[in-house]
């Protein structure tokens, strides 16, 4: 085998490797703290263009109550990936349930024009444990990796 | 002494003229020359395409100020808002740059108005010209202004990419700049030293498939009246073009070539970053690095201000002159100015350091910055797919009413629909991280490899650096 074929198929192991690695971060399960799903609920306050709290953070299986209490104009709420949406007008608290069976980190963003800044009024709702971003963050060390390794010599 | 003696290119290529033999084509290779493809050619040879397409986005250029200026107050509602911060913003970072480079230049309005006056007519130059055609002032040349235009698009932006009537102030200003400096100084000073979008579509394009080159050296040499110099209203000398980072792809060097020796490649993605080319290493510059760092820095802001559920830090960067927008500007100037620049060159100088490497730091800080190149671009796509595409359904509403006086032109006034992305777009931002992360260590390597030898040492800071960024910006995103 002269020295460009074992230079190939060195390459090609490590790419092999590096998928398989790849494949093991996305696919195996994480570490998952079990708990008993309870009812949670948050008192939220819109006022422009800021939800306060703006950061809710339950477990997965949670029953969750969110009453959303407008204080200057109208605004509303809908959470990504969640398909519900509630309306508050000025001093008036609207209600909002759903059980958190989805996990990870969503946006929630106002649904009325509220003014300049409405179409970046947003919040985040946190199910659980972030898998994405460790899955994530865990693929970019080994993207860098791959990056190095991968290039030819 | 005039520009085209400034170049040190011009010095050299007369004098080896005779040694450059190698085909072009050899040199440069898996690249398709769009010129020769036979129903593409009279598309770039003519003048009109180009002037058709610009003439209309002069026309909705001027509808947006307009639009901006008398149109309904409420962002959502207005032509100049959507389609300058969801659409062409959009478009610009998802289509024309990474597919096109500095495509978007090509058509670009603003200078338009000045460049007429300038050569005394539309289509062609006349005699009767307007303008001192002053040179550029060689302490201001680089894009140093381009960052600074950057940096105060970032102070600004809460306010800017909300406010019909500041958007329209915004391109008013800089049409108005445009047109005073094609009047003072010669062909495209506001395009290459000045406009903050051109030197983030410069920077970028080094990454695009797209290329203007020249295609036998030799006949450049030999031929003694430039023409393509002459004719391009960038200032640009296609025989010394390093990269793609300036040239505007506006044809003029390929219309005035009496040889037809100018080449419009597609290439590989990436082709300048740590190339050869010509036989000589297209290493960047300090102002280039400092550009893509503010880059790097500008897409953090934007994610955090625009994206994350923070509303104090909206609130601050909105309230401008307040002691709030104070301490924000201060943080975003201390992240871009200082933060950024220092981790990097600290960065470089621990992996020459480490790798007893002999180059001097400037050098080596401009050649290893292209590695922030693909970083960035993919950062700032990523950003725009949770910034841009939530707002979708804006597009629609506004075409049938830009000036929001309730009109419903197409009958999609009241258009809800919207993609819905956020089943996909958290998996398609981390993927669009990975791939730039991936990007900037092979390229950071490439560089290593040509540059000194000992690869790891030399690239493990800089490799630090942008894994760092990168994980900020997916905490930022999907955290």
């Amino acid at each position: 085998m002269n020295r460009e074929t074992r230079l190939k198929w060195s390459l090609a192991w490590r790419w092999l490797a590096l998928v398989g690695l790849a494949l093991l971060i996305m696919v195996l399960p994480m570490p998952v703290n079990a708990t008993t799903p309870v009812e949670r609920t948050f008192q939220i306050e819109a006022s422009q263009f800021a939800y306060s709290p703006a950061v809710l953070s339950v477990n997965p299986g949670d029953r969750v109550t969110i009453e959303l209490l407008a204080t200057d104009v109208v605004h509303g709420l809908s959470i990504d990936g969640y398909a519900i949406e509630a309306t508050s007008d000025p001093g008036q608290t609207a209600r909002l349930t759903f059980v958190a069976n989805r996990g990870g980190s969503f946006r929630f963003r106002c649904t009325v024009t509220c003014g300049n800044l409405h179409p970046f009024m947003i919040g985040k709702l946190q199910v659980g444990q972030n898998e994405l971003l460790w899955r994530g963050a865990l693929l970019s060390v080994l993207m860098l990796v791959a990056g190095v390794w991968g290039v030819r010599k | 002494m005039n520009k085209l003696q400034e170049i040190a290119w011009k010095e050299k290529f007369p004098q080896n003229a005779g040694e450059i033999e190698i085909s072009a084509r050899l040199e440069l290779p898996r690249r398709i020359d769009l010129h020769q493809i036979p129903w593409i050619r009279p598309l770039l040879q003519s003048r009109w395409p180009q002037f058709l397409i610009r003439s209309l986005t002069l026309a909705g250029f001027i509808f947006t100020i307009f639009a901006g200026l008398f149109g309904s107050r409420v962002g959502s509602h207005n032509f100049a808002i959507i389609f300058v911060w969801i659409a062409w913003w959009t478009a610009l970072k998802l289509a024309f740059i990474p597919l096109g480079g500095r495509s978007w230049c090509s058509v670009c309005p603003i200078p338009l108005p000045g460049e007429w006056l300038q050569q005394g007519g539309i289509l062609e130059k006349s005699r009767r010209r307007f303008g001192l055609n002053l040179r550029w002032p060689k302490r201001l040349k680089g894009s140093w202004l381009q960052s600074g235009g950057f940096l105060l698009i970032g102070l600004f932006s809460a306010v800017t990419l909300t406010d019909a009537r500041v958007t329209a102030w915004v391109l008013l200003g800089l049409f108005g700049l445009a047109i005073v400096l094609s009047l003072v100084f010669e062909r495209r000073a506001f395009c290459s030293y000045i406009c903050p979008i051109g030197g983030f579509t410069g920077v970028y394009a080094k990454i695009a498939p797209v290329e203007v080159c020249v295609i036998d050296t030799a006949i450049c040499a030999a031929h003694s009246e430039k023409t393509c110099y002459q004719s391009c209203p960038w200032g640009l000398y296609p025989l010394a073009l390093r990269d793609s980072a300036q040239c505007g792809l506006c044809m003029e060097c390929l219309r005035s070539c009496p040889s037809d020796n100018i080449a419009v490649n597609l290439r590989p993605f990436g082709t300048d970053l740590a190339a050869e080319r010509r036989g000589s290493r297209s290493f960047g510059r300090l102002d280039e690095a400092f550009l893509a760092l503010v880059m790097l820095g500008s897409a953090l802001a934007f994610a955090a201000v625009f994206t994350g559920p923070w509303g104090s830090l909206r609130l601050a960067a909105f309230a401008i002159g307040s002691p709030a927008w104070l301490l924000y500007g201060l943080g975003f100037l201390v992240l871009n100015l200082v933060i950024l620049p220092g981790a990097f060159t600290l960065a470089v100088w621990a992996g020459r350091r480490w790798s007893c490497g002999k180059a001097q730091l400037r050098r080596a800080i401009a050649d290893q910055s292209q590695a922030l190149l693909p970083l960035g671009l993919f950062a700032w796509i990523a950003f725009t797919i949770s910034f841009a595409f939530p707002k979708m359904n804006t597009v629609l509403s506004v075409i049938s009413d830009p000036l929001g006086w309730g009109w419903n032109l197409l009958g999609t006034a009241n258009s809800t629909w919207s993609p819905d992305v956020s089943a996909f777009s958290p998996g398609l931002q981390v993927a669009l991280l990975l791939v730039g992360l991936f990007w900037s260590a092979s390229v950071a390597q490439r560089l290593a490899l040509t540059n000194t030898g000992r690869t790891l040492r030399e690239i493990l800071p800089v490799l630090a650096f942008c894994l760092a960024f990168s994980l900020a910006m997916l905490w930022l995103l999907v955290g």
